[in-house]
């Protein structure tokens, strides 16, 4: 797929937009649509594509938010979520497969322009759009937005991104609750009302992931309250939050200051959306299938309890096993011997039985794919490749040995794998590979810890695992947006790792692998920067020390109701919230 | 005045649970305020989050500012401003920043609804159960009826729950829109139409306890001398049953009663669970999960209030019941 022919499509839609919403909102073109229910019809494809608008939406989950503020809260599926309330100055678009990974405008009227190598970033914003109270979006309010979200004491919820890349103020930015002079963060500039520049302390050819994240949805200074605020957010969607009962529920109504000719991205369809917190999971899914309900706002995919009521019957049609961007992996660490040798690395490699490892990980639904790449599919950047082949995956005993006498072990040898033993899954998966590595002659001691303190005490700290010969560490990751730099750079950059809290579980370190970091956040093609990527991964395969397991897949249940149903790769597998309407 | 130590007593032992026992077990203030931070706590948002909550303070000094506030009420900076929660204040939520009182009361209705009505369920079917076995005692009823009380016994609430739901919410539909909880002030109708299967659901696990009690109890007082002698002076056989042996078999259902419907209004934790419902057993489920300490204790404390009050009522309503207690 040629990605760069799309992105000039998409900017000259976005200069077309006002009044044509089938600009980036509607995939009819590009990544076709089906009105068939069928098992993955939404994996590939806008099942039940309309424009018929009315009714209700109603959402549930098993839990509450972290915060439906959008300068406050962390979980992909509230990512999803705001987007009914909060736009931002540019978002994903709403299509199925790759094409669903990229970015297209929203609140600003093309995706960033790079100047100064990447370092500074200027968006112009969409003019006449308006918040719920009726007054006009400017520049400052998505300045602010940014400010109060990344440098306040308060709203600690999100990621903290922007305070890492820009440049603080002298002496050190305190954010707008302490700081209240009215420059604010010097380095975010609106030379008007309409524009914004973001000046970087590093070059980083990938901002326009940050500018997608919620805390760039506009926030007015003067309804600001803190804490308080995600219960009288003023929105900037096509929709406006009547009421948010922590805990219980929420509900939205159509904002009345929306102009659909000011956003080629959603359809709004429903004229009201109403989510139920804190319900069961069982009851959850039981209600999506009897048609009570017509999503579960979590994401998460349904529970143990309704798998086999979904897949084995009728149902089946209205489900999607959704590849979710999240890897499942083992590390192994060069520095702890004899893994300073390459061959004993490999021999790992090569004696894992993924099978049985998938199995106990829940099997190809909720344990995930097989995965031969540190990229899983859904990640910009990922190539198909497998370093260490096996038949059916069973892994290759023969090859395993081999690799072992060249390493000088040909008899095996001991090491040590850590896990987290409060995840059921996890300690079944560590013990797969125990069994599987003692086949090679490689005795592994397991060495659980709890998840609370994994990063911060154990496999999350370089000298515990040095210190404590463990070689070994298991782990899942999934980034935060889904490019390479966004998946590769804190697992496998050399100058992330930290003493603790580290997330380079394999303490990879190699000056090849973190130039093409560097290399990848000055290259603005993009084209260009996923095949960087692709070479990351490649060379990190070469040097054995992350061992992937299984891609997270997911099982999404839509009911038969729902139109312009589509799995967003983006969001790592989850609906797409934005464009849903009801039959 | 007892209450009051009681009050005090549980908050105490509340506050020590919370804090002071995952201290014994390794954990530190960092990891408690890194579970309060977004997905990727960093040192400085762990810092700031101890420095807002007084993680760090000794013991003594975070109990105190929580009974200050009780008693002089509080102040709660939100960001750009300082709100004022007014006494009395049990403080606000670690998790959510919600003021606890508030949520308290805003739950409260639904567990009141639920153990309402479930109790009256309960109390009418099993103590009338519990009189017919008696009476019938070795006929096929009362053996039936005696089965059925200790299916009820031991079956859980999540068990009998989660089967009565599959049967008449998802395969009859009696409730196509499934179980929710809807106010009583908006529809007094649907609110109980709403409720009938939670408050089945809990009635059964108690009416067979009831039954079962009432029936020992009636049986051991119909063998009463005094019950013989009101026969023998030609007392109708209603009299004999409804006030004399009925009367004195109450006594310790009332004291049981009172126990249990105090426990119910702190939360009926599986039911709320079960059914999805917003009361204070669901909140107190989710914020002990949550590690919210203020409202955990403030759960604690409602319930703590709710059973002291409930061993007051029951111990008026024996005066009305026995009146041997009347002149004590």
């Amino acid at each position: 797929m040629n990605k760069i022919k799309i992105g000039a499509s998409l900017a000259a839609c976005a200069v077309l937009a006002a009044g044509l919403t089938a600009c980036g909102g509607d995939s009819e073109s590009s990544g076709g649509t089906t009105s068939t229910a069928a098992y993955n019809a939404a994996n590939t494809s806008v099942l039940n594509p309309s424009d018929k608008q009315g009714g209700e939406l109603r959402f549930a989950m098993s839990s509450d938010w972290d915060s439906p503020d959008p300068g406050d809260t962390y979980y992909a599926f509230s990512w999803n979520f705001s987007r009914y309330y909060a736009r931002t100055l540019v978002t994903f678009k709403n299509a199925p497969g790759a094409e669903g990974q990229q970015l297209v405008p929203d609140l600003a009227e093309d995706l960033g322009k790079a100047s100064n190598n990447n370092k500074t970033w200027t968006y112009k914003l969409r003019e006449g759009v308006k918040f719920s109270d009726g007054s006009e979006i400017t520049a400052q309010d998505v300045k602010y937005a940014v400010e109060r979200s990344n440098f306040t004491d308060e709203l600690q919820g999100g990621p903290k991104y922007f305070a890492q890349y820009l440049v603080d103020n002298a002496g050190g930015y305190k954010g707008p609750y302490k700081d209240k002079a009215p420059a604010g963060l010097k380095s975010i500039k609106t030379p008007d009302k309409y524009t914004i520049v973001f000046n970087l302390n590093t070059p980083f050819a990938e901002f326009d992931y940050l500018a997608y994240m919620p805390q760039t949805a506009p926030v007015p200074r003067a309804k600001d309250n803190g804490l308080n605020y995600k219960k009288n957010i003023v929105s900037s969607g096509p929709y406006q939050i009547d009421s948010y009962d922590v805990g219980k529920s929420m509900k939205l109504s159509r904002n009345p200051h929306w102009d659909a000719a000011t956003d080629p991205v959603r359809k709004a369809l429903p004229d009201t959306i109403s989510v139920a917190l804190n319900q069961e999971q069982d009851d959850i899914d039981n209600k999506l299938m009897s048609g009570a309900l017509d999503m579960d706002l979590a994401a998460g995919g349904v529970g143990p309890a309704a798998q086999p009521k979904v897949l084995g019957g009728t149902q089946k049609a209205n489900s999607d096993a959704a590849s979710g961007s999240a890897l499942t992996y083992m590390t192994i660490d060069g520095r702890v011997a004899p893994f300073d040798n390459i061959a004993c690395r490999r021999a790992v490699q090569y004696a894992i039985d993924k099978v049985s490892v998938q199995t106990s990980l829940g099997g190809p639904i909720s344990g995930g794919d097989i995965a031969s790449t540190v990229l899983p599919p859904t990640v910009v950047g990922h190539e198909e490749f497998n370093k260490y082949p096996s038949a059916g995956n069973a892994g290759d005993l023969a090859k395993a040995k081999e690799q072992l006498t060249e390493c000088g072990k040909p008899n095996g040898f001991a090491t040590k794998l850590t896990y987290r033993a409060d995840r059921p899954k996890e300690v079944a998966a560590a013990e797969s590979i125990q069994q599987s590595l003692g086949k090679a002659g490689i005795k592994v001691d397991l060495k659980g810890y709890p998840s609370g303190d994994y990063f911060t005490k154990y496999a999350g700290s370089p000298a515990f695992l040095k210190d404590n010969g463990v070689g070994m560490a298991m782990m899942k990751w999934a980034a935060d947006w889904p490019s390479g730099f966004g998946f590769l750079q804190q697992i496998l950059d050399g100058r992330t790792i930290k003493p603790t809290g580290n997330t380079n579980l394999s303490s990879t370190d190699l000056p090849k692998i973190n130039k093409l970091f560097d290399r990848s956040t000055k290259e603005g093609d993009a084209d260009a920067r996923s095949k960087i990527y692709a070479q990351i991964d490649n060379l990190s395969m070469e040097n054995a020390d992350v061992v992937p397991l299984t891609y997270s897949v997911q099982l999404l249940y839509r009911p038969a109701n729902l139109t312009n149903v589509v799995v967003s790769e983006f969001l790592g597998g989850q609906y797409d919230y934005v464009n849903l309407g009801l039959k | 005045m007892g209450a009051v130590v009681m009050l005090v007593i549980v908050s105490m032992v509340t506050f020590g649970i919370f804090f002071q026992l995952p201290k014994l077990a390794g954990q530190t203030t960092d990891q408690l305020a890194a579970s309060y931070v977004g997905k990727a706590p960093t040192a400085e948002a762990i810092a700031d989050v101890k420095e807002r909550l007084g993680l760090d303070d000794p013991l003594a000094v975070q109990y105190g500012r929580f009974v200050k506030g009780v008693f002089t009420g509080q102040d709660f900076s939100n960001g750009p401003s300082v709100e004022h929660c007014a006494a009395p204040c049990l403080g606000y939520s670690f998790r959510t920043n919600e003021p606890v009182l508030p949520t308290l009361l805003d739950r409260a209705p639904v567990t009141l609804s639920l153990a309402v009505g479930a109790s009256l369920i309960w109390l009418v079917a099993g103590v009338s159960i519990g009189i017919l076995s008696a009476l019938r005692r070795g006929t096929v009823f009362d053996r039936m009826a005696m089965a059925t009380a200790l299916a009820g016994v031991s079956l859980p609430v999540y068990f009998t729950g989660l089967v009565s739901m599959a049967v008449f919410v998802y395969t009859f539909r009696l409730w196509p829109n499934g179980v929710a909880y809807s106010d009583f002030t908006e529809n007094p109708g649907l609110w109980a139409w709403n409720l009938v299967l939670p408050w089945v659901t809990l009635a059964f696990l108690y009416a067979a306890t009831y039954a079962r009690l009432t029936r020992s109890q009636m049986l051991e007082t119909l063998g009463e001398d005094y019950i013989r002698t009101a026969r023998a002076k030609g007392l109708p056989e209603r009299t004999v049953i409804g006030k004399h042996a009925l009367r004195a078999s109450l006594t310790p259902i009332v004291t049981i009663f009172g126990l249990d419907l105090g426990l119910l209004l702190g939360g009926a934790v599986l039911t709320e669970q079960t059914f999805s419902l917003p009361g204070l057993g669901s909140l107190s489920i989710h914020s002990i999960l949550s590690g919210d300490l203020p409202m955990v204790m403030g759960v604690v404390l409602l319930a703590t209030v709710f059973i002291v009050f409930a061993s007051l009522i029951v111990d008026i309503l024996y005066a009305v019941v026995d009146p041997r207690v009347r002149l004590g």
